[in-house]
């Protein structure tokens, strides 16, 4: 079942007097339970795609459907509810609220869905717990380290039953071993049945995935089937 | 109101509440220029409406039956210099006034002067001093807590008696024993036949109605005023409110035929009533009031531009978890409600300080005039903190929401 179908999408910027295209006739489908990465060197247009496949924004040419409606068309707020409802982000630098503990945190997209407070926290918690923090639920994110709390902005992301789940370079800011644990965690939501979308400009990270998007200048470069996917396990 | 609206309103609430206590020093500071606002509009309009209260209640010790024939026009274009050429009004024309009048319930010349008053060691300088005739209890609305007015024969035979105002008693006898007691005015001895309940309180300027002591016309020729130069006033009062322009009338061509004006003479005396005075007095606070407003206005004003700023830089400080929390799906209107909310937090708290500082600060201005903070205070305090919470959060605010997310997230 097709999640997202893109069709001939750029986008156009103009800095100045000069436009810059940053995608080009982009065309591509991502299916359910998908785990794909996208890969580019920076200005390959990797950034902006993502933005786009997050209904952050919207193309300046092309049409882009998320589950069969239209998204190109939207206004801010459906876009809006889209991407609470749909798409689950998880960042570089995680975003959390500094002020805020792990909880509230995670209760965040629920609480712009209109969930109310018991079922709300019920919720929140057991993504907690998911992402094996229920330790730390009641911490805030200056007491958690950088792994946990790329793990309280996962749980935020997976507490609103996404579509997809959206991760741009979510191993940046972490060491290696952290980064590791991090993509087992992402392999474990994949093997559940939902569909990982992974922005990286790593090779050994890219390889987690099972399907490797690269662009290039705004083009799509290449789009294969990884062959020599890595699983990673716990050591 | 749906739910979903009341979470976020409770999100953005806690938001607000979080966002304030995280930056302790700026938010007092940010609220102070709401509370000194808060509290000067406060204030003012407080003692405006004190100033207002005591004047009414002194006005109407005045009556608004009651007219005053006097040399001087209280309100009028005419030069004072041709008001003091006038002749004078003499116990000789209020005689006549008296006999030639058919219409007042009553009249009396009333003279005063101010004089310092002593019992003993206590004295009270500058109290008006009125004197009279029997009649002029007539002409007003006095009450007695002791003791009577004088009579007729007292007044006639100038006897050295005095009827108080509360206030000279509380002052000069607080034990509350002044009947029968001597005091000095200016020197001479008067015996103290009767107390004033209290009338009324300041009004602008000096008079206070319950200030004064009565006592008959013809003691205050004798030591404080030479009978013929002074000029007495008729107090004339009318039967009722309905019948004081007929009276008014006819007081007016009984005195044209007392002072023997020629058909085409102007009046050379003025009739002076409450009505007049009322007016003068709308004028004076009318403009007191506007003044007092627009300057309040300002210093509020000033807090609502301090409150703008900082909504500014919380704006700008936040610009990525505005990003964070419009990629996970918060909305335009969402955010300006956030940050409304933050601003109308921020002036709420500082108007109930504000409100508290002018509770106090009537306190002490109530020993000067009699003022407090009514209920409708409290209700112009929230209001208009609420308002300008909103207002100088909106410019702030909508910037906020109108960030674009990709933007927003980037931002560092």
């Amino acid at each position: 079942m097709n999640i997202i179908t893109i069709e001939n999408i750029s986008k156009v910027y103009k800095v100045g007097d000069t436009e810059v295209h940053a995608l080009r006739d982009v065309s591509l489908t991502i299916n359910k339970n998908e785990y794909v990465a996208i890969m580019g060197p920076s200005g390959s247009g990797k950034s902006t795609l993502m933005n786009m496949l997050g209904c952050l924004d919207t193309p300046s040419n092309g049409r882009y459907e998320f589950k069969n409606k239209n998204v190109s068309a939207m206004t801010d707020n459906e876009l809006a509810a889209i991407r609470n409802r749909e798409i689950g982000f998880v960042f570089q630098t995680f975003n959390l609220l500094s002020r805020s503990n792990a909880l509230h945190n995670v209760e965040l997209p629920l609480i712009y869905s209109g969930i109310s407070g018991a079922e709300r926290k019920d919720r929140a918690r057991k993504a907690l717990v998911d992402v094996g923090l229920e330790e730390r639920i009641h911490h805030k994110p200056n007491e958690l380290s950088g792994g946990q709390r790329q793990r309280v902005a996962i749980a935020r992301a997976l507490v609103t039953n996404p579509s997809i789940i959206l991760a741009d370079e979510p191993t940046g800011n972490l060491d290696s071993k952290t980064g590791e644990e991090i993509m087992i965690l992402f392999n474990q939501i994949h093997q559940t049945g939902n569909t990982i979308i992974l922005v990286t400009h790593e090779e050994y990270i890219a390889k987690h995935a099972d399907r490797i998007i690269r662009l290039k200048d705004g083009y799509v470069h290449s789009d294969e089937k990884v062959l020599d996917r890595y699983i990673p396990t716990i050591n | 109101m749906n739910k979903h609206f009341f979470f976020e309103f409770k999100e953005g609430f806690i938001i607000a509440i979080t966002a304030i206590f995280s930056n302790k020093i700026r938010s007092i500071l940010t609220m102070l220029g709401i509370v000194i606002g808060i509290t000067s509009v406060v204030t003012m309009s407080t003692a405006i409406r004190g100033i207002d209260n005591s004047f009414q209640e002194g006005i109407s010790s005045l009556g608004t039956d009651v007219l005053y024939i006097d040399k001087w026009a209280w309100f009028s274009n005419v030069e004072w210099w041709k008001m003091r050429n006038r002749k004078s009004i003499t116990m000789e024309d209020y005689d006549k006034f008296r006999s030639m009048a058919q219409l007042p319930l009553a009249s009396a010349p009333v003279a005063n002067t101010g004089q310092r008053v002593k019992h003993k060691e206590k004295y009270i300088d500058r109290v008006i001093i009125n004197g009279s005739t029997a009649d002029y209890l007539k002409t007003t609305n006095f009450t007695f807590s002791m003791g009577r007015f004088y009579s007729e024969i007292e007044s006639k035979s100038s006897r050295y008696v005095a009827v108080i105002g509360s206030e000279v008693a509380k002052n000069l006898f607080p034990l509350g024993d002044a009947l029968d007691k001597e005091i000095k005015v200016g020197g001479v001895a008067f015996r103290v036949i009767g107390v004033l309940e209290e009338q009324g309180s300041i009004i602008l300027g000096n008079f206070n109605p319950d200030n004064q002591v009565f006592v008959p016309i013809g003691t205050i020729f004798k030591h404080f005023m030479g009978q013929s130069f002074g000029s007495v006033t008729i107090n004339v009062r009318a039967v009722s409110p309905a019948l004081v322009e007929e009276t008014k009338v006819e007081a007016q061509s009984v005195m044209r035929k007392i002072r023997g004006l020629g058909y085409q003479e102007p009046d050379d005396f003025s009739i002076n009533q409450q009505e007049g005075l009322m007016e003068q007095y709308n004028q004076v606070v009318g403009v007191i009031q506007i003044a007092g407003i627009f300057i309040t206005s300002l210093s509020l004003f000033v807090g609502a531009i301090g409150i703008m700023n900082i909504m500014f830089v919380s704006v700008r400080e936040r610009t990525r978890e505005i990003g964070v929390r419009k990629a996970i799906g918060a909305t335009r209107k969402t955010i300006l409600l956030q940050f409304l909310l933050e601003s109308s937090t921020i002036c709420l708290i500082g108007g109930f300080i504000g409100l508290l500082f002018a509770v106090i600060l009537s306190q002490v201005i109530d020993r000067f005039l009699p003022t407090s903070v009514q209920y409708d205070a409290v209700f112009l305090a929230i209001g208009i903190s609420l308002i300008t919470g909103i207002v100088a959060g909106l410019a702030p605010a909508y910037t906020a929401a109108k960030l674009d997310p990709v933007e927003a997230l980037r931002y560092e």
